[in-house]
């Protein structure tokens, strides 16, 4: 199952190469052309002599750490790769470089705390990688300054419509551009595997600035905060209502004509939709709209709890619902539908 | 370079300075829109790959604001400026000429225990220039900009401390590029471009990378030095050679040959892992216009965005040799490789 | 030019829903202006041909606003702010929708003032129920600060005078202007106030020779306030710096002798925090000469934005001026 092959990928931003693998060899059959950049962004290239130029985007890169130091006692330093909350990182299993060597984030047992200490934050210059090293020289056999880690999160299913497994944001944006992939369109369409955009959508924009597509749509696995303790206006999205679109975030006004012909596709053949409901947090739509003179674009997003954390969770009728929503707007620019 | 003035948007006096030194090592010297200086050094040969390098000339430093009724004048800043790092100063502030100022503050005898206790805001400074204000209006306005008044002051063995090392150093490293190249054969033409606008978001290098549209770009900064209170592994020692910073904005193949290079050469280096912004230059030539193959060399330096800057002169010569290497051995069959992932 | 300037302010388009003003002002200056366009962010890009370079004059028409995302089961709105919003200015006023429908904005309780976050606030728009407030307002909507335009004589208040009063100028120098020196781009932009964006994308499709901005600018002339050498009445401003822009030298010494020798007078201006659409022009391709003028304007961002009459009345003669003045810098 590609979805499972693309969360357990290892790709933190700045080292996307074995999301790249597994995307060209799922793909070969479907993509005749593939195109990379400087940046390493991956771009499926399915060209016509008709139609307008419609670019498609989802990000290869996750969350992760970087080994920043080796101290003297074999124990690794790190630094954070993208956005993770230092609350999430401790007691938890990594795998570390090209050796994909193990590792755990350790800390102080209970026996051995303050009772005031329960209460306070485990900061980033508290926390190390035990790789079971007893010295610097043996840690230095296995691993070396810079080494990307991910969190060793394998892929399940809790139910047989809900899945967990690492980095839905955005593997779970790749599957699904992976899939309208696997068909012919009569237009040209670019599916732009995009790098490094957890530490500041930065694929996306040269990608847009070499493609030149008249418009783009975004794939995202975006914030589902539908928990005890949120108010229901602090969900931002839920879990089971289906794909979710966005009017507006912090990096982009969505094209309202877009949004219409989803929300029409979505009425007439019953595809259950939300709409995203906060404005924090930019996405690669913003560097698309604002590449040369400007693309209309929009953000169609999985639904993910727990993202940028160690283990996420989407529902498998949201992505399939999602899988559909896109494919039939892009017939819809098949029969006709322009901006 | 260091004791020329050139704040953040308006370099002209130390890019004029730069201008005439980079002519007497370079093929020909250009201009841009935004005051960027760049340097141009031919390669050999067809089809001649472009290599960019930036080192910013503009440092931070002080605006007036307003002319007090009694001629004291207020200020904010250009580019981050540790207000704390004002108090007592003497500045130069940069009128029709330029006239002597201090920051001072109260004396301790009248300062009460909690006062004495806490950092002065940059809102409650002002700078005194010991006119009235009728002389003081005559050669000030609002806009003009105040540096601190300091000289380059050569340290014990090969360090030096000045304000502004962040980052005129970087382009005594450019410089000293350029020179070494005269001895060495090369493919690629250089182009050795001294930014303006960096401390305050790397606007010259984003203009400028735009219309040079290198194959390859590598920004030249400071990086922190070792010093006591600051973790190791955040900082790099000084004196053993340049930073060569690793992650998300570095080409990995430029960096792989950079430090393969300095192996061969024995140019001793320090290594970076950035796993995010690297907060240069580097940062938005990487994501102009289809994007650009990236590195960021640094030079170590303890005391940043002080008006004691202190580094070692030897790295800035061993950066500068490394970069001639690294320019040397570009040909159109490496640029070719940056984009096979 | 009052009544233009009442019609331009009292407009609704907050960011990203520029539409309606964007008609208006269409309409406004199709008489004056060779060619009309709109690209794909919005912007209404208005050419009037005089000369060989290009100059692109950029005035925001997009005002700060509020955005709908919950509709709770009593018809209480919850949403999130499009543009820089403080929820002091907020609290207590009252926002308007495109299709008329007013709200008043109400607090959750507090335990101390300071507690005071956008997330405490709601929207109040008179519903029982929520189907009955669905039936007026939807997820996604906007709504834009709701104030009249009042004239006090020599000073003008009300709300989005950040940036109409510009747009109300750059209307007003169009139709003043006597012979344009440059094929002259009047751009009214869309989402400045939420990063500059429209003139973004509209100085690349353009790439003028010059840019200049126009926009409002804080004062330092109210009691106890910021340290700022600007004041309502001492002319138009010619911009220095702010967050976003560092003026070129040379833009700045143009503007000020083409003040000088038409007789406007004018302040010079340094904006500690704050930007405009002249930070994303002068950094387009290659780099692009960029200036800024100003209006002098209190109480930014706020329900009740004033401004001085003489200062928009020197501002569009000085506009008019640059138009037909040619930069040689």
């Amino acid at each position: 199952m590609l979805l499972k092959e693309l969360s357990q990928a290892f790709g933190p931003s700045g080292c996307e190469g074995e999301v790249r693998e597994v995307l060209t060899q799922a793909l070969g059959a479907a993509v005749g052309v593939w195109q990379k950049d400087a940046l390493g962004n991956l771009i499926a290239v399915k060209e016509s002599t008709r139609g307008p130029k419609v670019m498609l985007a989802a990000h290869m890169d996750e969350c992760g750490l970087m080994v920043s130091s080796i101290d003297k006692s074999g124990l690794l330093r790190f630094r954070k790769v993208g956005g993770l909350d230092d609350r999430v990182l401790v007691s938890k299993h990594v795998v570390i470089g090209s050796k994909r060597v193990a590792g755990v984030i350790g800390a102080k047992a209970i026996h051995l705390q303050k009772p005031e200490e329960r209460n306070q934050v485990i900061t980033l210059s508290n926390l190390y990688i035990d790789i079971g090293a007893k010295s610097k020289e043996e840690a230095e056999r296995l691993v070396k300054l810079g080494d990307y880690a991910v969190f060793a999160t394998e892929f399940g299913y809790l139910s047989e419509s809900v899945v967990k497994g690492k980095s839905f944001d955005d593997r779970a944006g790749c599957a699904v551009l992976a899939e309208v992939l696997r068909e012919e369109y009569a237009f040209t369409l670019y599916g732009a595997f995009t790098v490094q955009e957890e530490i500041g959508l930065r694929g996306a924009g040269v990608a847009a600035y070499a493609l030149e597509p008249d418009m783009a749509v975004v794939l995202e696995g975006t914030t589902c905060n539908d928990l005890p303790g949120s108010e229901e206006h602090g969900y931002c999205t839920s879990l089971g209502s289906g794909p979710a679109i966005t009017i507006m975030d912090a990096s982009v006004v969505c094209d309202k004509r877009m949004i219409g012909e989803l929300e029409r596709l979505a009425r007439e053949h019953n595809i259950p939709m939300q709409y995203k409901r906060s404005i924090t947090g930019g996405s690669d739509a913003g560097r698309i709209n604002q590449t040369k003179s400007g693309v209309p674009v929009v953000v169609i997003s999985v639904p993910c709890r727990y993202i940028h954390s160690p283990v996420s969770m989407l529902s498998l009728k949201d992505f399939e619902h999602t899988v559909k929503l896109v494919k039939l707007f892009l017939r819809s620019i098949e029969g006709g539908f322009v901006l | 370079m260091v004791e020329a003035t050139g704040v953040s948007g308006f370099e002209d006096s130390v890019g004029h300075i730069i201008h005439q030194v980079f002519s007497t090592v370079a093929d020909e010297v250009t201009r841009d829109t935004l005051g960027n200086v760049i340097a141009l050094k031919r390669g050999e040969g067809q089809g001649r790959p472009t290599i960019m390098l930036a080192g910013h000339m503009d440092e931070i430093g002080l605006m007036i604001t307003k002319i007090e009724e009694k001629g004291f004048l207020r200020f904010t800043s250009i580019g981050g400026v540790d207000q704390r790092t004002l108090v007592a100063q003497e500045v130069k502030v940069h009128g029709r000429r330029d006239l002597l100022g201090i920051i001072g503050m109260k004396p301790p005898h009248l300062l009460t225990p909690e006062e004495a206790n806490v950092a002065i805001k940059m809102q409650d400074m002002v700078i005194d220039v010991g006119l009235t204000p009728e002389e003081v209006k005559a050669v000030v306005s609002v806009g003009d900009l105040a540096t601190i008044n300091r000289k380059f002051i050569p340290l014990a063995g090969d360090f030096a401390a000045a304000k502004a090392m962040d980052d005129r150093a970087a382009v005594a490293a450019m410089h000293q590029c350029l020179l070494e190249l005269k001895g060495l054969r090369h493919t690629a033409d250089l182009f050795a471009v001294a930014t303006v606008q960096e401390e305050v978001g790397a606007r010259g290098a984003l203009v400028s990378s735009y219309h040079l549209k290198p194959d390859i770009g590598i920004a030249i900064d400071v990086c922190h030095g070792d010093m006591p209170g600051v973790p190791d592994q955040d900082t790099a020692p000084l004196g053993k050679g340049p930073n060569l910073a690793l992650g998300g904005n570095i080409h990995p193949k430029v960096f792989e040959k950079l430090s393969e290079l300095a192996k061969e050469h024995n140019i001793p280096f320090t290594i970076d892992p950035v796993p995010g912004p690297t907060g240069t230059d580097a940062w938005v030539m990487q994501i102009t216009r289809a994007g650009i193959p990236t590195a960021l060399i640094s030079l170590p330096l303890r005391y940043m965005h002080t008006s004691v800057e202190t580094l070692s002169l030897s790295d800035i010569k061993l950066a500068g040799r490394l970069l001639a290497y690294f320019v040397a051995s570009v040909d159109r069959e490496f640029v070719e490789a940056l984009l096979c992932y | 030019m009052k009544e233009l300037i009442r019609k331009v302010v009292e407009c609704y388009g907050p960011s990203g829903n520029e539409h309606v003003v964007r008609e208006l002002i269409k309409a406004e200056i199709a008489p004056f202006v060779d060619e009309m366009h709109v690209d794909n962010l919005g912007n209404l890009i208005a050419l009037k041909r005089g000369g060989e370079k290009k100059i692109m004059f950029a005035a925001h028409m997009d005002e700060i606003g509020v955005m709908v995302t919950h509709v709770d089961k009593h018809g209480f709105l919850r949403f999130y702010p499009v543009g820089g919003l403080n929820p002091l200015t907020l609290l207590g006023n009252r926002v308007l929708f495109e299709n008329g429908t007013v709200g008043v904005i109400g607090s959750e309780k507090l335990e101390a003032q300071k507690d005071l976050t956008l997330n405490k606030l709601f929207v109040d728009i008179g519903a029982a129920t929520k189907e009955d407030a669905e039936a007026k307002v939807k997820i996604g909507d906007v709504g834009a600060m709701s104030r009249e335009f009042v004239d006090l004589g020599t000073r003008l208040v009300s709300k989005a005078m950040d940036a109409r009063i510009a747009c109300a100028i750059l209307i007003e120098a169009l139709k003043t202007v006597a012979k344009p020196a440059y094929d002259v781009y009047a751009v009214f932009t869309t989402q400045e106030e939420v990063g500059l964006r429209g003139a973004r994308v509209a100085a690349y499709g353009i790439t003028p020779d010059l840019g200049i901005a126009l926009d409002v600018t804080r004062t330092g002339d109210t009691p106890s306030s910021i340290t700022m050498d600007v004041s309502l009445g001492k002319g138009p401003a010619v911009k220095i710096r702010d967050s976003s822009v560092l003026c070129t030298p040379a833009v700045r010494r143009f503007m000020e002798q083409v003040a000088k020798d038409k007789g406007i007078p004018y302040q010079l201006e340094v904006l500690e925090a704050g930007g405009t659409d002249a930070g994303a022009i002068q950094l387009t391709k290659g780099g692009i000469p960029a200036g800024v003028m100003s209006i002098a304007c209190r109480y930014v961002h706020t329900a009740s934005e004033m401004v001085d009459f003489s200062d928009v009345e020197h501002g569009v003669k000085f506009v008019a001026a640059i138009m037909e003045t040619a930069y040689t810098g």
